[in-house]
């Protein structure tokens, strides 16, 4: 097994980790986190393929497109947070009461 | 692919809304809405040129900066972006029109919402940018700014019940985007290319694109809220600013759709099964009887309003099985793919139209009576008769009555279902039109039903009950050019193609 492959399984666990967190955690923190790590796993899996082609130098594209990525993630993430923050100040809820 | 004649409309459509959002947020609260509502109609007149020039020269692009696509980005602009755009133009102006006026009569008591124009601009330069996007990381991105625009518009009231729901919206936005960008990943990783057009080439099928599938159709899904991801959608339009309702509504859960529609007709061809189409459509079913029933137990207005959006989004995914050819079916035979096409782009307009008009409406009687709870409506048709017109016409063309739009979408997509002789889908198209004349001729009735007691009543500005019957309006007349427009639509690639789907057992693990 290569080395690239070892990172995209691990990406692969990533994402599942976090999609399942996002969907069973219920304080609203940690639903914020499972995002971060699903977008995480995302990161890891375009960035390992990267060296697939085995050539002297990295592929710089998918360098690029996770910049992007991390800094929507980032931004996600903040808004996400000033809005729980913002319902705890109101409520003092810190999960959905009802989920689903 | 770059022998397509330029125009400079594309990136104007994605560049201008983001200059002017990004100036308005320099002025103060009141010239905000100036600033913000004239982008608004530049925007939309725009849009409307742009589609004049696609239907005078056919598909053009522009090339950003003059860099060439593999490195560079390119937007391309066919007949469906076109139609789209123009959609998305013509309904944003209404509703652009109707907040100035909805923010003006509330701005001595609240400040008036100067932040929605700026929002609402990016939000329409994301659509645009989405209608216009060439490759899967841009559709990515343009994903990104709608949803981030849409969840800041929906908790702009400020009230506890839409942080919680804008909360939950974003959540589920940034899960669906994820997963998205995990597909496009591996897409990338198998293919090394995100262009649309090459990957249509260099796609094979496989185990990775199989999964890459999934997941992007599962991203999108949850954006759109399709069945079984649709549990953030009606508490987030209906705790919304009635003008930021209509707009998520009818334009952004529509921009999901496209990206849907768009990747399985042109780009995942090579590893759709049979069963798959019918396995979204199950969804889509599932949807139009869940959401149409759950739209008639509500009992304020606007969740029943929103859990209808669920329902009508349920018709558009009902077109995908009937545009998956089952094996051995030539795709020269299949007379059942323009009308489902068809069925599609007129069930988004009629939507888009209908849908914003009843939210607008709504809007209005929130304004005159303080709440929306469905038995305030009493007697409404003596005080408000403009506003109950725009909602009875919304409805019928929610209904799908002759001769509204909703009714042609409907009308081919049954037309459809029984050409490809797929007639299990019938009784749910309906059952669904049944359920949706339940709650709409409920609201109707009470609507003209004489009051009990007389309530509070507030004048409200003459320029939104106007808006939402024009819109309401406009869900009737976009069947009146009709065979213009699908002929025009027809110049697009994708419209009217199916995909051959590929026999059983070939499907997944042949790599």
């Amino acid at each position: 097994m290569e080395t690239y492959q070892i990172y995209i399984l691990t990406s692969a666990v990533l994402f599942v980790i976090g999609m399942g967190g996002v969907f069973m955690a219920r304080h609203f923190i940690k639903k914020i986190i499972a995002t971060i790590i699903m977008g995480g796993g995302v990161f890891l899996c375009f960035v390992s393929f990267a060296q697939r082609d085995a050539l002297t130098f990295a592929d710089p594209v998918p360098h690029a497109l996770v910049i992007t990525g991390i800094v929507v993630a980032v931004a996600s993430a903040a808004f996400a947070l000033a809005l729980a923050r913002r319902i705890y100040q109101l409520t003092g809820e810190e999960s959905f009461t009802n989920d689903k | 692919m770059t022998d397509l004649p330029t125009s400079p409309f594309p990136a104007l459509l994605v560049g201008l809304p983001i200059l002017v959002a990004t100036l308005s947020l320099f002025f103060r609260p009141r010239g905000k809405a100036v600033v913000g509502l004239m982008g608004c109609l530049l925007t939309g007149g725009l849009g409307l040129i742009a589609l004049v020039e696609v239907m005078q020269q056919g598909t053009v692009i522009h090339i950003l900066g003059g860099w060439d696509p593999p490195l560079g980005i390119l937007l391309r602009m066919d007949s469906l972006a076109a139609v789209f755009i123009g959609m998305t133009a013509v309904v944003g102006v209404f509703i652009s029109l109707y907040a100035w006026w909805f923010f003006r009569a509330r701005e001595a008591t609240n400040g008036g919402f100067p932040l929605f124009w700026p929002l609402w601009l990016f939000l329409w330069a994301g659509l645009n940018g989405l209608f216009l996007s060439n490759d899967l990381f841009n559709l990515f991105v343009t994903i990104e700014v709608i949803g981030m625009s849409a969840v800041a518009l929906a908790v702009l009231s400020g009230k506890t019940a839409a942080q919680i729901a804008g909360l939950r919206y974003l959540l589920a936005a940034i899960t669906g985007s994820m997963a998205y960008l995990f597909g496009v990943a591996l897409i990338y990783g198998s293919t090394g290319t995100l262009d649309l057009g090459l990957l249509r080439q260099v796609l094979e099928p496989g185990a990775t694109t199989t999964f890459a599938l999934l997941v992007i159709t599962l991203g999108l899904m949850i954006k759109m809220a399709g069945f079984p991801f649709h549990f953030w959608l009606p508490p987030a339009h209906s705790s919304a600013l009635a003008p930021v309702s209509a707009l998520l509504s009818a334009l952004v859960v529509k921009g999901a759709f496209y990206i849907l529609l768009r990747l399985w007709m042109e780009v995942f061809g090579v590893s759709i099964t049979f069963s798959a189409g019918q396995l979204i459509g199950l969804a889509g079913a599932i949807a139009v009887i869940w959401g149409s029933w759950q739209a008639f137990m509500q009992t304020s207005l606007k969740l029943i309003v929103a859990h209808s959006s669920v329902a009508q989004l349920g018709y558009l995914l009902m077109i995908f099985p009937l545009l998956i050819l089952a094996p051995g079916v030539a795709a020269g035979s299949a007379d059942w793919l323009s009308p489902a096409w068809t069925a599609g782009v007129y069930q988004v307009m009629a939507h888009a139209f209908a849908k914003a008009s009843f939210f607008l409406s709504a809007g209005i009687i929130i304004m005159a009576l303080g709440h929306d709870h469905k038995g305030s409506l009493r007697d409404l048709a003596s005080r408000m008769p403009m506003t109950v017109m725009a909602i009875g016409i919304a409805g019928v063309s929610l209904i799908g009555l002759p001769p509204s739009g909703g009714f042609f979408a409907k009308w081919m997509l049954l037309k459809g279902i029984f050409l490809s002789g797929q007639w299990w889908w019938a009784p749910v198209v309906l059952a669904g039109s049944f359920l949706t004349a339940g709650y709409v001729f409920m609201l109707l009735r009470l609507a003209f039903a004489t009051a009990r007691e007389k309530e509070p009543f507030r004048p409200v500005p003459k320029g939104l009950e106007v808006c939402a019957l024009l819109l309401a309006l406009g869900s009737f007349l976009i069947v009146l050019p009709a065979e213009y427009l699908i002929q025009f639509l027809e110049s697009s690639e994708a419209f009217g193609s199916g995909i051959q789907s590929i026999m059983e057992g070939g499907t997944y693990g042949n790599d």
